[in-house]
């Protein structure tokens, strides 16, 4: 373990550490535009300079290794006047356009311009021009602001997986391109805003609206995978600007998809801003006091037997729990979250769990992924995978629809034959998964979504079980769910009810719930839809309940690792609308049913007394090994995607005008058409 | 002695005198009044007056809503909304000044990068209602176009110490 002194102070690191990130555990730091914590190294902007007693010249400390006894000054004059002479040359060619650009107020060249940069140029000569590139509708480029990190390059190239972008000449006439002028085609394109550390790259979407100063900021999670990514809103006046993710090293790193970041102009569209009832056929605004009138007239003396309740795809813990609480004083006990048909044995929380966890998919050495494209359906778990196989070169074997990904996958079969025969240790994959130390299956909703969903869960367990899966440190069984309220209502046992027989009953309450076959739902049916958005399900609808937005509400939610997490309200829902369990709550006291909470954290301890897991944020769930699935028959018929539309997969993503022009730009006639991307 | 010497002073009138003499004197000097509004005392061409935004001689408005005088205005008088325009040039939907919260401090002026808002050489813009006082972007323009050539004027002339 290197021992060395920075600025006088002494600091012992891991072997390998280079002096940046040395520096960053003693809180010094050091300013640098092309180096990144999730990157590799090129040490090409020379920002970075510090002096190094015995070094002839200013080293780079992004890309020097700390060693024994070495003594390093990040302030000194010799690292100062480097640092300054490295800033005047950046300023060379760039435009100095900071009140046109979207990056003016948090740049890092503008920062660093500050404390080393010259009031004036000693540049004479004509300033480069670089064309502009086309990277779609969501990257907007201004190249001629590019001060060559390659930092976008790079993550292209490893995080991402695209080798779109690259760089094209040489000294003068160097340029960061798209090699063929096609546009960036990847889901987490989004993230070469963040990474660019000038304004070269900025967000089209965002393009002018508003400054970083005049933004509020508040910490949220995203709910269209069900990942969790931890995100924070820029709200102003009430509206949101933008969506950013928020560190979190176990989730999401510093990653979004572009779903999460771009989808937010959906909300504004299509609001359901008050209380609706149906009368004469027809939908009419009413009053909360009229709608609950309505709901309280037409189920007196239903019995709880004919009543139904669904949870969708973006429903809150709260309000699941709150409509549990208000079903089973009701007397029902149909409930269902799986909006989709998917078919697996809910009893064990090991068989729906991603139980290796995302963070622990770096240890993996094998896996197989049946019946899952990750890359659509989540990508920042696919991002983990890439990473992993990044780094260790892993096996990585694919059962289902053949899809696009980002790392090199042996496509071993279509459907359940494939997985049967896996199963009984039949195939060269199987030597793969036997000779692996941690190998993993990822299930995912494809696989599930059909009549023999039990049979095939059962299955994999069974493959689990046969290929070392299960141990005491290691346990390498997923479920991959599409749905960010899916873990959080199986964690509240909000299921069990038969999904078919449901859409018939003579009630059906549907929480957020758009995603499922409306056309199947009973003529005679009365519908309670609660939502927020007017989609496909609030037009079959009785009563509409407006309710609030992701944004727009204190909730919880638990991502596929049981990984519990609060989102905290970022502005008001809009007109009558209302906080989901809110509503919930003041049916209950129009319903006679009164619930027994009134505030928030009377429902949170609501939920800590049914599930204690909500009583422990942020840490996944352990749950332990026990059989799960019904063996049985399994149909011929190949694994059909789960996503097909990466970018419009809910009422707020369908809403968005920036969803429809990508899935549009990317779906088109483009070498990418087949992804789907 | 002083008795003498005040009674001598009372009874010549000598007060009375002296001042009469001082106003025959100025009725022979020229006048320092003005005749407001015919007639208008000078102004420094740093003056700070009325806000103008101002236009490129080719026309092109020249905020290119950068908002710093949003964000450096002390009386939170200024709003601003931006967005691309057709051409794609960063340009503002909204530029409003409420010039009841304004406190014609100049900073505004002093951050544009562009010259686009100035506080002109108008100072006679009272009104009879408080919304005539709410300047939305049009109104500011439409000064800018009117003051323009003072305008331009009185930037020269300071120019040389800026």
């Amino acid at each position: 373990m290197p021992k060395l002194t920075i600025d006088g102070m002494e600091v012992t690191v891991e072997p390998g550490t280079s002096i940046i990130q040395a520096a960053e555990q003693l809180g010094i730091e050091i300013p640098r535009f092309c180096y990144h914590d999730k990157l590799s190294v090129p040490a090409n902007c020379r920002m970075c300079l510090v002096e190094v007693e015995k070094s002839p010249k200013p080293v780079a400390s992004c890309a020097m290794p700390c060693a024994d006894g070495m003594n390093v000054f990040t302030g000194s004059p010799v690292a100062q006047k480097a640092r300054k002479g490295v800033m005047e040359m950046l300023l060379v060619n760039h435009p100095l356009d900071c009140p046109i650009c979207d990056q003016g107020g948090e740049c890092d060249l503008q920062d660093q311009a500050v404390a080393y940069g010259f009031d004036r140029s000693r540049y004479r000569e004509e300033k480069r021009a670089v064309k502009d590139k086309d990277l779609g509708p969501l990257v907007k480029t201004v190249m001629t602001r590019c001060i060559h990190c390659t930092r976008c390059v790079r993550f292209g190239e490893e995080i991402a997986g695209v080798n779109d972008i690259g760089v094209l000449g040489r000294g003068e006439h160097l340029e960061i391109g798209t090699y063929v002028a096609q546009m960036a085609t990847s889901e987490l394109s989004g993230n070469l805003i963040d990474v660019c550390p000038v304004g070269a790259l900025t967000s089209k979407p965002y393009a002018f609206t508003a400054r970083p100063w005049e933004l509020r900021k508040v910490d949220s999670l995203d709910v269209f995978d069900a990942v969790g990514s931890n995100i924070r809103i820029d709200t102003r006046g009430g509206a949101v600007m933008r969506i950013q993710p928020r560190l979190n090293e176990d989730v999401n790193e510093e990653w979004i998809s572009d779903k999460v970041r771009f989808s937010w102009d959906g909300l504004k569209q299509n609001r359901l801003d008050t209380p609706y009832v149906r009368t004469d056929g027809k939908l009419k605004p009413a009053t909360w006091n009229e709608a609950f009138g309505a709901i309280a007239d037409r189920i007196a003396g239903l019995s709880g037997q004919k009543m139904a309740a669904v949870a969708g795809d973006t429903a809150d813990c709260e309000a699941i729990v709150a409509l549990k609480d208000l079903m089973a004083a009701l007397g029902c006990s149909a409930l269902e979250c799986r909006t989709d048909g998917a078919q697996f044995d809910t009893a064990q929380p090991a068989g729906w769990l991603f139980n290796t966890t995302i963070a622990g998919l770096e240890q993996a050495d094998a896996i197989l992924l049946v019946g899952t494209n990750p890359r659509l359906e989540a990508p920042l778990v696919n991002a983990r995978i890439r990473k992993t196989w990044l780094a260790n070169r892993i096996k990585i074997g694919l059962i289902g629809e053949q899809c696009d990904l980002n790392y090199p996958v042996k496509y071993l079969g279509a459907g359940a034959e494939t997985l049967e025969e896996l199963a009984a240790g039949k195939g060269a994959f199987a030597d793969v998964l036997k000779g692996a130390k941690n190998p993993v299956i990822i299930l995912g909703m494809g696989a599930l979504r059909r009549a023999d969903g039990m049979a095939i869960h059962a299955l994999a367990r069974k493959l689990a079980e046969a290929y070392n899966m299960l141990r005491n440190d290691w346990n390498g069984f997923n479920l991959l769910h599409t749905a960010a309220s899916r873990t959080g209502a199986l964690m509240l046992g909000f299921t069990g009810g038969n999904l078919d027989k449901m859409l018939s009953a003579q009630m059906l309450y549907l929480l957020d719930a758009d995603d499922l076959p409306v056309d199947k739902i009973g003529k005679d049916t009365f519908v309670i839809y609660q939502g927020h958005h007017g989609d496909k399900a609030a037009a079959r609808a009785d009563v509409i309940l407006p309710g609030a937005a992701y944004t727009e509400k204190n909730a919880t939610y638990a991502n596929m690792e049981g990984r519990v997490q609060t989102a905290r309200q970022a502005m008001f829902p809009p007109g009558e609308a209302r906080e989901d369990w809110k509503i919930i709550r003041a049916l209950s006291e129009a319903l006679n049913k009164t619930l027994p909470y009134d505030d928030i954290a009377q429902v949170r301890a609501r939920l800590a007394a049914v599930h204690p897991a909500f009583a422990m944020p942020d840490q996944p769930l352990a749950a332990e090994w026990k059989p799960f699935g019904t063996e049985g028959k399994t149909d011929k018929a190949p694994f059909a995607a789960a996503v097909k539309n990466f970018y419009q997969t809910d009422s707020v993503t369908r809403a968005s005008k920036t969803m429809a022009d990508c899935a549009a730009a990317f779906t088109g006639s483009s070498t990418t058409a087949k992804t789907g991307t | 002695m002083s008795f003498l010497d005040q009674t001598a002073r009372s009874f010549l009138m000598i007060e009375l005198v002296k001042g009469f003499a001082l106003t025959l004197k100025y009725m022979f000097k020229p006048k320092v009044t003005i005749n407001y509004p015919f007639e208008k005392g000078p102004i420094s061409p740093r003056f700070r007056g009325e806000h103008a935004l101002r236009r490129y001689p080719n026309g092109e408005e020249r905020c290119i809503a950068c908002k710093l005088c949003e964000a450096i205005c002390p009386a939170q008088a200024i709003t601003i909304e931006a967005e691309p325009r057709d051409d794609g040039s960063r340009r503002t939907t909204r530029y409003d000044i409420d010039m009841t919260k304004c406190i014609y401090c100049g900073l505004c002026a002093e951050a544009c990068p562009v010259d686009a808002i100035v506080e002109g050489p108008n100072f006679e813009f009272a009104t009879e209602t408080r919304e005539e006082l709410y300047y939305n972007k049009q109104k500011l323009l439409d000064n800018g176009d009117r003051w323009e050539a003072q305008i331009a004027a009185n930037l020269e002339a300071d120019a040389p110490y800026r």
